[in-house]
C-alpha cells in the first residue's frame, strides 16, 4: 500500500511500549507467561493433543513442584 | 548478505539460517576508550576506599568501585574463562532446545532467565554475612566481597552452570557421583544433607533473633502466612494463573501488615499477645517449618515465592537508590583491632580465616552450586548465554552484599556493637550496654544509655541491645538510610520493620523449601536401603513424607533451640558453622569443576577453578582446624567443652558466661555437638578433595579422560548471547523471522516431538 503513513511515535507510544516491555519481563520472571509458552509448544509440537485450561496447567505445575522440590538459596 | 570481517556464521543445515554467530571483531577504539575510562574511575574509587581515612569516606565510593570492577571483570576475566574453559558451542542444542516440553525444559529469553536465576540465588545470606563482618572494619569485607566474587564465586556459579547444561541439567550430587565415583558421590550426598540442616538452623536463628521481644515484627511477619494462604486460594480457585495480579495484591497486603504491626504493638493487648521470648519464637518456627513442608506447594510455598521475588527485587533496588542518594558517611574504621586480635564480639576468630567464613554468600556461596545445577540449565537457549546468567547473576549478588556492608558500616559504631555483642557481654540493658561499648575504644563520641534507648524508640522497638544475627542491624541501617530521604524520622520505624519483614520472608521461604528438599533426600536414601523401607521411595506416601519432615525439622530444630538457649550467644557460636558448611559445599563444587576441566585436557587453564578451590580449602581447613583444635576457649569448640567439663567436675555451679549448673550442662552439650559437626564437615570435604586429586592425577597420566558430557545434538534455532544484541546477531535474528514467516510449519518443536 502506498499510503503507508510513517507516524512519528508520540510520548503515549513510548509509555505503551515501556509498559509492554515491563509486563513481558515481570510475567516472564514470575512464570505467569509459562502457560502461554506451554500452549504455544503444544500447538507447534503436538497439534492433536488436548490443550489444558489455565487452571489445569497450574494444578499440574504445582503438583510437579510437590513431587520434586527445588532448593532456595540462603 | 553482509557478514563483517572477523564474524563467522555457523550453520548446521544449509537450508536454515545460521544457528550461531562467532564474533571475533577486535574492540573498536570508542569501546576501548570507554573501558579505559571505567577502569580509571574504578581505580580512583578504590584509592578513595583504601587510602582515605576518617569522616570523608563516602558510602557511594564503594558502589562505584564495585560496579566498575564488575564491568571490567565481566568483560575481560569472564570472557577469558569463556574462551579457554567453557568454549561455548552455539551450534550444539542446549537441554532446553533438545528436550523441549514446554514445562521444565523450555528455552527462555536470556534476560528473563537472568532475572529468574538471580531471584533463585539471592537470599538472606549476602545480607547477613557482610553485616557481621563489619566488626572487622570496612576494608577487608569490601575487598573480599568484590575480589572473591570475581575470582571465586562467579567462576563457581558459571562453571557449575556450564557442567549441568552439558549434562541435561543434572544436579550437583549426581554430577559428583558421575565424575568422581561412588565414594566421592556418597561423601557429597551426606555433605549436602548435613549442610542443608545447619543452614536451615542458622537462618531460622536469624529470624528468631529478629522477632523475639518484638510484637511489631511478630505480628507483621505472622500476617504473611494468612496473606500467602489467601493468595494460594485466589490463584487456585478464583483467578488461576494471574500471578502478577495476585502478587501485587499480596505486596499491598504486606505493606498494610507492616503498618498495622505498629498499631497493634502500641495497644496493650497487642503488646501482650505478640511479645514472645526467643524459645517460643523458635518453637513456632519449627512448627511452621513442619506444617509448611507438608502442605501442598500451591497453598503456601508458591505464593510466598512470588512475594519473596517481588520484595527481594524491590528492596534491593530501594537500598541501591538509597545508598546512592543518601551517600551515608562511613563510621567504621578501615581495619578494626578485632580483625587482628580475633576477639570480636559478633563472631570470634581473626581475619584469616574467619572473615572469609562469615561473608560466605556474596563472595563465594556453595549453595549456588545447588541452584545452578538443575533449573537454569534446562531453560537456557544457547551455551554462550551462560556467562550472562552464571557469572553476571553472581556479580549482581555480590553487589547486594556490598550494599549490605555499606549499610552496616554507616551505622554509629557504638550502636553497631550494642546490637551485635551477645547479651552476656552487654548485660542486656541500655546502661550496661553503654558501659560495655564505651570500653571498646571505638571512634566517635561515647554512647549513653539514653542514646541507645533513643535508637530503639526511633525504630519502634523495646530494645536494640544484643539483637544479634545481622538482620536487625541491617534493618536499622536501612531505616536510617531510607528515612533520611523518604519520609524522615516519622517513617524510620516503618522502614525498619519493612526490612525485617523482607528478610524474614526470604528466610521462611528458604526454611520451607529447604525442609522439603532435605526430606526428599532423606526419604530417597531410606528407600534405597531396601527391605521394608522401600516404601519411602514413593513420594505420594503421605505418612512417609510426614515422618521424614518430622525428622528433618527435628534435626534443624534441635540445633536452632541449642543456639537460642546457648549461654555463649547462638550467633557467635553457630554462624561460623554455617559459613564453614557453605564454603565446604563450594569446595565440593569447585573440586568437581576442576576434575572435569582436567579430564577434558584443558590442563593449562585448570588454575581458573583450582585457584579458588585451593584458597577455599585453605580457608575452610584452617577454620575447621581452629574450631576443633584451638586451645582458646572462645574459639575452639573442644577447648570450651573441656573448660566447662573440668569446672563441672570440680563441683563449680557457675562458670564463665553460664550462671547455673543447667547452663553449664548446656554449654557442654552444645560444644560437643558443634565440635562433632566441625569434624564431620572437615572429613567429608577432605574425602571429596582427595578423590578429586586422585581423579585429576589419573586424568593427567592418561592425557585426559572421557567425561559424562551428553553427546552433541545439532541446534536448529538462534538466540543472541549477551545482554545487548549486536548488529550481527540482529541480522541473523531477522533471517530467522523471515524464514519462519515463509515456512510456518518449520517452527521449532524440540527433537523429542
Amino acid at each position: 500500500m502506498s499510503a503507508l503513513v510513517a507516524r512519528t511515535p508520540g510520548p503515549f507510544d513510548v509509555v505503551r511500549r515501556g509498559w509492554r516491555a515491563l509486563t513481558w519481563y515481570v510475567t516472564g520472571v514470575l512464570g505467569e507467561s509459562d502457560y502461554q509458552r506451554y500452549v504455544a509448544h503444544l500447538r507447534r509440537a503436538h497439534p492433536d493433543a488436548a490443550v489444558p485450561t489455565v487452571g489445569e496447567f497450574w494444578r499440574d505445575r504445582y503438583a510437579a513442584q510437590d513431587a520434586n522440590p527445588g532448593a532456595r538459596c540462603c | 548478505m553482509r557478514s563483517p570481517e572477523h564474524v563467522e556464521l555457523v550453520r548446521n543445515n544449509p537450508d536454515l539460517p545460521p544457528v550461531a554467530v562467532i564474533d571475533r571483531r577486535p574492540m573498536t577504539t570508542s569501546k576501548k576508550l570507554i573501558f579505559a575510562a571505567i577502569g580509571l574511575v574504578t581505580a580512583i574509587a578504590w584509592a578513595l576506599v583504601a587510602f582515605v581515612r576518617g569522616e570523608s569516606v563516602n558510602g557511594a565510593y564503594f558502589v562505584v568501585a564495585a560496579v566498575g570492577t564488575y564491568v571490567i571483570a565481566y568483560r575481560f576475566y569472564a570472557r577469558l574463562i569463556e574462551y579457554k574453559v567453557v568454549r561455548p558451542r552455539d551450534d550444539r542444542a542446549t537441554p532446553g532446545e533438545e528436550h523441549e516440553n514446554g514445562r521444565d525444559y523450555a528455552p527462555t529469553d536470556r534476560r528473563v532467565l537472568f532475572g529468574h536465576h538471580f531471584a533463585a540465588i539471592a537470599g538472606a545470606g549476602p545480607l547477613v554475612g557482610p553485616v557481621l563482618a563489619a566488626q572487622m572494619g570496612y576494608l577487608p569485607g569490601t575487598l573480599w566481597i568484590i575480589i572473591g566474587a570475581v575470582l571465586a564465586g562467579c567462576v563457581q556459579d558459571y562453571l557449575v552452570l556450564w557442567l549441568s547444561t552439558r549434562r541435561r541439567g543434572r544436579s550437583l550430587g549426581q554430577m559428583i557421583r558421575d565424575e568422581m565415583g561412588s565414594v566421592g558421590g556418597a561423601a557429597g550426598l551426606i555433605g549436602v544433607f548435613v549442610i542443608m540442616i545447619i543452614i536451615l538452623a542458622v537462618l531460622a536463628l536469624v529470624v528468631v533473633n529478629a522477632l523475639a521481644e518484638s510484637p511489631w515484627g511478630v505480628f507483621s511477619v505472622g500476617m504473611t502466612i494468612p496473606i500467602a494462604l489467601f493468595m494460594g486460594v485466589y490463584l487456585r480457585y478464583i483467578r488461576p494463573g494471574r500471578v502478577s495480579e495476585v502478587s501485587v495484591i499480596g505486596v499491598v497486603l504486606l505493606v498494610l501488615a507492616i503498618v498495622a504491626g505498629g498499631w497493634v504493638a502500641d495497644t496493650t493487648w497487642g503488646a501482650e499477645t505478640f511479645t514472645l521470648d526467643k524459645v517460643t519464637v523458635a518453637w513456632l518456627i519449627v512448627g511452621y517449618g513442619f506444617l509448611a513442608s507438608v502442605l501442598p506447594v500451591w497453598l503456601l510455598l508458591a505464593p510466598r515465592d512470588y512475594l519473596s521475588t517481588f520484595m527481594k527485587v524491590g528492596t534491593i533496588v530501594l537500598l541501591a537508590v538509597g545508598v546512592i542518594v543518601a551517600q551515608p558517611a562511613v563510621q567504621a574504621p578501615a581495619v578494626s583491632s578485632f580483625a587482628i586480635e580475633g576477639n570480636g564480639p559478633a563472631f570470634a576468630g581473626s581475619l584469616f580465616p574467619f572473615l572469609f567464613i562469615t561473608i560466605a554468600c556474596g563472595a563465594l556461596s556453595g549453595f549456588h552450586a545447588l541452584i545452578s545445577s538443575g533449573t537454569s540449565p534446562k531453560l537456557v537457549e544457547k551455551e554462550s548465554q551462560l556467562r550472562l546468567i552464571g557469572y553476571g547473576g553472581m556479580l549482581t549478588e555480590s553487589f547486594v552484599a556490598i550494599m549490605a556492608l555499606v549499610t552496616a558500616i554507616s551505622i554509629d559504631q557504638h550502636l553497631y556493637f550494642t546490637m551485635n555483642a551477645p547479651a552476656t557481654l552487654t548485660g542486656g540493658e541500655p546502661g550496661t550496654a553503654a558501659d560495655y561499648v564505651n570500653g571498646l575504644g571505638l571512634a566517635g563520641p561515647p554512647a549513653t544509655a539514653a542514646d541507645i534507648q533513643g535508637a530503639a524508640d526511633s525504630v519502634g522497638e523495646e530494645s536494640i541491645v544484643s539483637r544479634t544475627g545481622g538482620a536487625p542491624t541491617l534493618a536499622f541501617g536501612m531505616s536510617q538510610i531510607l528515612g533520611s530521604f523518604l519520609g524522615g524520622s516519622a517513617m524510620t520505624a516503618f522502614w525498619y520493620h519493612f526490612a525485617i519483614m523482607f528478610e524474614a520472608l526470604f528466610i521462611l521461604t528458604t526454611v520451607d523449601a529447604g525442609t522439603r528438599v532435605a526430606r526428599f533426600m532423606l526419604s530417597d536414601t531410606l528407600g534405597n536401603l531396601g527391605g521394608p523401607l522401600k516404601k519411602f521411595r514413593d513420594p505420594s506416601w503421605r505418612v512417609g513424607a510426614w515422618i521424614c519432615s518430622i525428622v528433618v525439622c527435628g534435626l534443624w530444630g534441635a540445633i536452632l533451640l541449642m543456639g537460642v538457649t546457648d549461654p555463649l550467644g547462638g550467633i557467635n557460636t553457630l554462624f561460623p558453622l554455617f559459613g564453614i558448611a557453605n564454603q565446604l559445599l563450594a569446595a565440593m563444587a569447585l573440586a568437581l569443576v576442576t576434575v572435569v576441566v582436567v579430564k577434558k585436557g584443558y590442563l593449562k587453564w585448570a588454575w581458573i577453578p583450582a585457584v579458588p578451590l585451593v584458597w577455599d580449602l585453605a580457608v575452610t581447613m584452617t577454620a575447621s582446624y581452629q574450631k576443633i583444635f584451638s586451645p582458646e576457649p572462645s574459639l575452639g569448640y573442644w577447648a570450651q567443652h573441656n573448660a566447662f567439663r573440668e569446672a563441672r567436675d570440680a563441683g563449680e555451679t557457675s562458670f564463665g558466661t553460664a550462671a547455673d549448673p543447667a547452663a553449664m550442662d548446656a554449654v557442654i552439650r552444645n560444644t560437643f555437638l558443634q565440635g562433632t559437626l566441625s569434624i564431620v564437615f572437615a572429613l567429608l570435604v577432605l574425602i571429596v578433595a582427595l578423590v578429586a586429586l586422585w581423579v585429576c592425577v589419573k586424568a593427567i597420566r592418561a592425557g585426559g579422560l572421557p567425561t559424562t558430557e551428553e553427546p552433541d545434538a545439532e541446534s536448529a534455532t538462534f538466540a543472541p548471547s549477551g545482554l545487548v544484541t549486536t548488529d550481527a546477531e540482529k541480522e541473523v535474528a531477522a533471517q530467522w523471522t523471515a524464514y519462519y514467516e515463509a515456512n510456518p510449519d518449520k517452527i521449532r518443536t524440540g527433537t523429542h516431538a
